[in-house]
């Protein structure tokens, strides 16, 4: 049965990477027309129009110098980014699960981790971040002209910095969102369908939603600020991860029964490393070393801080005691909230978003569990998928120039920026839920159904799809 | 001779096994074990959702000993394991048919 939907797995991957090889035949004749691309992502925090490409901008940087400070900066950020997929996200994940399924946990982070690097070279860079269509004005994906990235060479540019650092810079990105996912399926789910729902999930979800928003789509060109990626990343993760879990059914034994995280000390470490990679993350997204890279790591790091503080008192005050697992899920609440608007916001702008993300995502976890009756199991939607869209839309009001420190939107604007990044918000969770449901009913028949039996939910995923155990007598 | 085989609380281990020293006895087994009594469990709060955790980690320590000294041992152990407190546990004794010295092959009191 596993060989089978092994070789059918095989098939699909060979498939999709047939199809693109044909693109890559067929742009060949198209040369070099898409070959340079906008920095948009680090451009999105300042609300300006013009900043798509138009042929001028495109040789303006050609011409531009290379900058080694802000070439180092990129490179070191991009690695930090990496860091708070493997291991950061994958510790903290399965630190939250029981012990029988702690490794099938770190695989699905690792595996998706290496997955998504490859699907990004091959089609993801150049769907998400080069211009689309023959005169590049298409709003909705980007172009093919990239495919296997075949244009690059050492001495490609992304404004002052290699092309090259840009791509695994933002491959880093597409590394985590599907993995910020496996939050919603742990403890149940099929290793194969995993492998395939994150590779297709990464091509209809991630690429089309990163090029609305970074790579000079509809939303970039409404104005829509998204920073580091509250709406391309937390906005369509916390969407599809809903959708998922949903679809994928509760867990054994949930609610009631249900075994505590099985290594808090982990859950910990984890968030901890997730704290420390997301410098990369937001102040990376500057796209350089200056001072809003600076900025940018400051309001991060406040916004953290703060969330995790108001998470710990509304759980010393509900339930008697302040918990470890609960301080570090505030951390990344506040980390998740601040990613949108961490280009945009003063330190105490920074201080007031944290506290918003500690309290509003704390009752969100209730709401998605006890409410909804969804078992998104370690609370993507409620932490990320919300954390996102609140500092999505909070940005519009603490991003105005002077307020607590805020930049980059005018007084008068912020009514107008807050229906741009609603909109953005409100598109990127529909593509996200239909999209996932698709994506899910597809692997569903290739695989036989999405979840493993009752039998190896029972004996554990480390046991029945990896044939290893994280905690042995000996 | 007696097998003495106590459940108690993990904290109370060291203070155990001092007492036990003190007495002379020089050997045991201990085992990290799991259960409940009239304790029963207790919950646990993450993230806002309760977890109801049914088993307490436990500590069971088993003491072979003659037959003379099997009081004695057993004072000391209820003494040293005391807190008072519901869950401090309990005390089983099981007689003992033979017991062998592996290395030596010495058999009964001999090899205790």
């Amino acid at each position: 049965m596993n060989k089978i939907q092994g070789s059918k797995i095989l098939i699909s991957i060979l498939f999709f990477l047939a199809l693109g090889l044909n693109g890559y035949a067929q742009e060949q004749a198209l040369g070099e027309s898409t070959e340079l691309t906008p920095n948009t992502q680090a451009s999105s925090n300042v609300n300006e129009k013009e900043e798509t490409s138009s042929p001028e901008s495109k040789e303006a940087e050609e011409a531009v110098s290379l900058d080694s400070g802000n070439t180092a900066w990129m490179i070191t950020a991009t690695a930090l980014v990496l860091f708070m997929t493997l291991p950061g996200l994958a510790l903290f994940y399965g630190g939250l699960v029981q012990s029988k399924n702690v490794l099938s946990v770190l695989m699905h982070c690792f595996a998706v981790a290496c997955l998504a690097s490859i699907i990004w070279v091959a089609f993801g860079y150049s769907l998400a971040l080069t211009p689309g269509g023959v005169d590049g004005s298409r709003e909705w994906i980007g172009g093919t002209g990239e495919f296997f990235l075949k244009n690059l060479v050492e001495e490609s540019q992304n404004g002052d910095f290699p092309t090259s650092v840009w791509v695994i810079f933002q491959m880093t990105f597409a590394i985590i969102t599907p993995g910020l996912i496996v939050g919603a399926f742990v403890e149940r789910i099929k290793f194969s369908a995993v492998m395939l729902f994150s590779g297709l999930w990464l091509l209809v979800v991630y690429c089309p939603v990163c090029y609305w928003v970074w790579g000079g789509g509809w939303l970039a060109q409404a104005g829509v600020i998204d920073f580091a990626g509250g709406i391309v990343v937390h906005a369509t993760a916390g969407a599809s991860a809903l959708t998922i879990a949903w679809m994928l059914g509760r867990r054994q034994g949930y609610p009631r029964s249900l075994k505590p995280p099985h290594n808090p000390g982990m859950v910990m470490i984890g968030a901890s490393m997730l704290w420390v990679g997301w410098f990369g993350f937001n102040a990376g997204s500057a796209g350089a070393a200056n001072g809003d890279a600076g900025m940018a790591m400051l309001v991060t790091h406040l916004s953290a801080a703060t969330a995790s503080l108001v998470w710990m008192f509304i759980e010393w005050k509900k339930t008697g005691k302040p918990g470890l697992v609960g301080i570090v899920t505030g951390t990344i609440a506040g980390l998740a909230t601040i990613t949108p608007a961490s280009g945009a916001v003063g330190p105490m702008g920074a201080i007031i978003i944290g506290a918003s993300a500690g309290f509003v995502c704390y009752f969100a976890c209730g709401f998605v569990k006890e409410k909804l009756g969804v078992d998104d199991s370690l609370d993507v939607a409620a932490v990320h998928g919300v954390g996102g869209i609140l500092g999505t839309l909070m940005v519009a009001y603490l991003g105005v120039e002077g307020r607590f420190g805020g930049q980059g939107i005018n007084l008068e604007n912020s009514s107008e920026q807050f229906m741009i990044q609603a909109q953005g918000c409100l598109a990127a969770i529909a593509l996200s839920v239909v999209a996932t449901y698709i994506i899910v009913k597809i692997v569903g028949m290739i695989t036989g159904g999405i979840r493993v039996s009752e039998e190896d939910e029972t004996k554990g995923l480390d046991q029945s799809s990896h044939g290893e155990n994280a905690y042995s007598l000996n | 001779m007696k097998l003495i085989k106590s459940i108690i609380k993990p904290f109370k281990l060291e203070d155990v096994k001092d007492a036990l020293s003190e007495i002379g006895i020089e050997g045991m087994t201990v085992i990290e074990a799991k259960g409940f009594g009239r304790q029963k469990g207790h919950t646990e709060i993450y993230r806002g959702s309760e977890y109801t955790i049914d088993f307490l980690p436990k500590v069971v320590i088993e003491v072979a000993v003659p037959d003379d000294l099997c009081d004695k041992v057993i004072d000391t152990i209820v003494k040293a394991a005391k807190t008072e407190k519901i869950g401090d546990g309990k005390v089983f004794v099981l007689p003992v048919e033979q017991a062998i010295r592996i290395r030596t092959g010495e058999q009964g009191e001999e090899a205790l």
